[in-house]
């Protein structure tokens, strides 16, 4: 699952260098992580610039294909802006089905019928949906020639945006006619500003969307949108000063990457209450992964995110369109369940997930008491200034604060990395550094939570900054190692990397979880991490559809005995956050 | 305020009625209509009279009208309770198509049912492997409830 990342990274030119790597290793290492580095730039679009640079991809292509704009909204839409792919159509396939397939009149051929009024229509026209008759100018309609009263189309496009959450797939309102709405048509018929709005942050929500070098700032409020030339998992900074990583939009989490780090969160979110209802209620689309509650009607699922809209059966999770034996659905193969059951293995398997787990808790939790922590630190050295300790000296105590925290996010990654590792000489030496680091880190935290005191003099502050340093140039390494390792492919990771076998390593901590003593209730300290996995359609775009129907069907099984579950799983919450303690 | 569309489509419903289709507005609730359709001719529910309650929400027409058998039916795509399965009731819906087209559109999903988008599965399953054995139930609860 390592390669397809991997060749983003590290990619043509550097291929040479990681296969000779036995010749001299440290020099190419570090000579393609440079130029990596070197060529992974980014930019901060603002919605409006993201506007502009849709327009002008469309202006360029109207230049040489000479459809209408608005028209061509539609057509580069249909190929997901991907303009290679509508070249190739364009020039190379029959032009005609390739209007037919992008719901559109085919505006080579027909000249606009003057649809606003023409001599050949009755004077008075009743409009299909509200019965009303109008004069020929008030009807109005698309290239299909059907024609309906302006007041209804305001009401129908309204609604659909508004709604719906539609933009470039509103069809036309006729019955069984699928010829799309062009943006120029919507503008013009539309007259309230807030529809218009929302309709062309739609327009730019499914162009980002399909668009992946574009993706939002997912910090709260911000509007902002990153561009980069090459998709990477690497750490972009916002103009609203947020930092996340590219690949997935979580905040920075080297060392591990993207893939294992969702399914650690998963793992981890496993336990909230919000999970539960999740895992008991929805289930994933197959293709844009967006999380679906099944409120009535047959299996046959139409995704209700307008950029997906993909047809599958709910049953398996399978494509619509092949799935004429649909009451295969309902049985359940013998075979899927005979995985489970040994209790050794899920025993030890249970052990190691409470190791890895309570670490990661451990520095989840000191970093949110970080910020307390910066209050307290804030404090000592406005008195410290007050006791005439230079403005330089200070600085130097903001500069721990600073590694501290990078440190901790660090290490807490290297947790959800290190569950996931297999054993080997590699690994051994991740572990060498992840121990250093962890021993100089808590010396930080331990020198500023409780030694320091007002009265420091410049060289315990210098010495300070001493340790601060080593442990950055400890963190550095660790990084620098890992990522040597993903270059030159040491690491190995354990089989429950792989997703398919992850629900039903959950299902063995429940399974486990009975075991453990239900008198050891204890109040519930940490806030169950929130999910996040509503917003992940990008980066599952990338990810082929891995999802394993016969795990599904475990699930469905599993599920009759979710409410007994639930409550096992509470306990063996409760016993992870006291070992944690 | 009864909008003027839902005056105009019950007034014609009246006017010109559908063969085989009765829809009255219920006394209380002009959006609530009681419906009477006629099982059609050559489909094992030929001679049934089933009763459906429509029911046209606040945002009819941009929205479909609610509907459901409250006749026991044995049909692959109506569930127990009489839940429709029909594409011009979800996805495909329009706000050109009125309580007629909807009426006339479930009176051929019971003359050609779809067992292959099923809503109820068992139903579907019989339909499929033995039609006859489908058609004698359809037929004994037509007569039965209808």
């Amino acid at each position: 699952m390592y390669s397809e990342e991997e060749e983003n990274i590290y990619d043509s030119e550097d291929e040479t260098s990681s296969q000779e790597y036995e010749v001299s290793v440290e020099f190419e290492i570090t000579g393609s992580e440079d130029e990596a580095k070197f060529k992974f730039t980014f930019e901060v679009l603002s919605t409006d610039q993201v506007m502009q640079t849709m327009n002008q991809t469309i202006n360029e292509v109207y230049e040489i294909v000479k459809i209408p704009p608005t028209l061509l909204r539609i057509l580069l839409n249909h190929f997901n802006w991907d303009l290679a792919k509508f070249y190739d159509r364009y020039y190379c396939g029959d032009q005609r089905s390739l209007f037919e397939d992008a719901h559109m009149v085919n505006s080579l051929e027909t000249l606009r019928p003057s649809l606003n009024g023409t001599n050949e229509r009755p004077s008075i026209e009743e409009c299909e949906i509200c019965f009303l008759g109008f004069p020929s100018n008030i009807m109005t309609g698309l290239e299909c020639s059907h024609r309906f009263c302006q007041e209804c189309w305001k009401e129908y496009l309204t609604s659909k945006i508004m709604h719906d959450g539609m933009s470039q797939k509103i069809s036309c309102q006729a019955s069984e006619c699928d010829i799309l709405v062009d943006y120029q048509t919507v503008m013009n018929l539309i007259e309230e500003e807030k529809v218009k709005q929302r309709y062309r942050q739609l327009i730019i929500n499914s162009y980002v969307a399909y668009k992946d070098k574009l993706r939002w700032c997912p910090f709260p409020d911000c509007n902002n949108v990153i561009r980069v030339q090459r998709v990477e998992s690497q750490p972009v900074t916002c103009n609203c000063s947020h930092t996340f990583c590219f690949g997935c939009g979580e905040s920075c989490h080297e060392p591990v990457k993207c893939d294992l780090l969702r399914k650690w969160k998963k793992k981890c979110s496993d336990d909230s209450e919000t999970y539960n209802w999740l895992k008991i209620n929805t289930k994933e689309c197959p293709k844009c992964f967006s999380l679906i509650e099944k409120n009535g009607g047959c299996n046959h699922m139409i995704c209700s995110n307008p950029n997906c809209q993909t047809h599958f059966c709910w049953i398996c999770l399978g494509p619509w369109e092949s799935h004429k034996d649909y009451y295969k659905c309902n049985q359940f193969k013998e075979e899927d369940s005979a995985a489970l059951d040994d209790q050794e293995k899920s025993k030890a398997a249970l052990n190691k997930y409470f190791f890895y787990s309570v670490r990661y808790m451990n520095h989840l939790q000191s970093q949110k008491l970080e910020k307390k922590l910066n209050d307290t630190v804030e404090t000592k050295i406005k008195e410290m200034n007050k006791l005439k300790v230079s403005w330089v000296d200070t600085k130097k105590l903001r500069h721990c604060l600073y590694i501290l925290c990078q440190c901790r996010q660090t290490l807490m990654y290297s947790y959800a990395f290190a569950y996931y590792l297999k054993k080997n000489n590699q690994c051994i030496i991740f572990e060498e550094n992840q121990r250093d680091l962890e021993t100089a880190t808590e010396n930080i935290s331990e020198y500023l939570e409780r030694e320091l005191s007002v009265e420091e003099n410049r060289a315990k502050l210098n010495m300070v900054k001493d340790i601060a340093n080593y442990c950055e140039n400890r963190r550095e390494k660790l990084i620098e190692h890992v990522n040597e390792g993903y270059a030159r492919e040491l690491w190995e990771f354990d089989e429950w990397a792989s997703e398919s076998r992850i629900d039903s390593f959950d299902s063995l901590i429940r399974k486990s979880a009975l075991r453990f003593d239900s008198r050891r209730r204890i109040t519930v300290l940490l806030t169950p991490t929130p999910f996040s996995g509503i917003e992940e359609s990008k980066e599952s775009k990338n990810r082929k559809n891995r999802k394993n129907r016969k795990n599904r069907r475990i699930e469905r099984i599993e599920r009759i005995e979710e409410s007994k579950e639930s409550e096992e799983s509470k306990i063996g919450r409760r016993f992870i956050r006291e070992s944690n303690r | 305020m009864l909008p003027r569309r839902i005056v105009k489509e019950t007034r014609r419903l009246m006017q010109e009625p559908v063969p085989g289709i009765s829809a009255v507005p219920d006394e209380d609730n002009a959006r609530y209509f009681h419906v009477i359709l006629a099982g059609p001719a050559d489909s094992p529910f030929e001679g049934g009279v089933f009763n459906l309650e429509l029911f046209l929400p606040e945002s009819y027409p941009m929205s479909a009208p609610k509907v459901r058998f409250i006749t026991k039916i044995y049909h692959p795509n109506i569930d127990k309770l009489g839940r429709i399965c029909m594409d011009i009731l979800m996805d495909k819906w329009s706000p050109a198509l009125q309580i007629r087209t909807i009426l006339l559109s479930i009176q051929s999903l019971l003359s050609s049912p779809n067992p292959d988008d099923p809503l109820a599965p068992d139903v579907a399953q019989t339909w499929k492997e033995n039609r006859s054995e489908a058609f004698r139930i359809a037929r004994e609860w037509t007569l039965k409830y209808a």
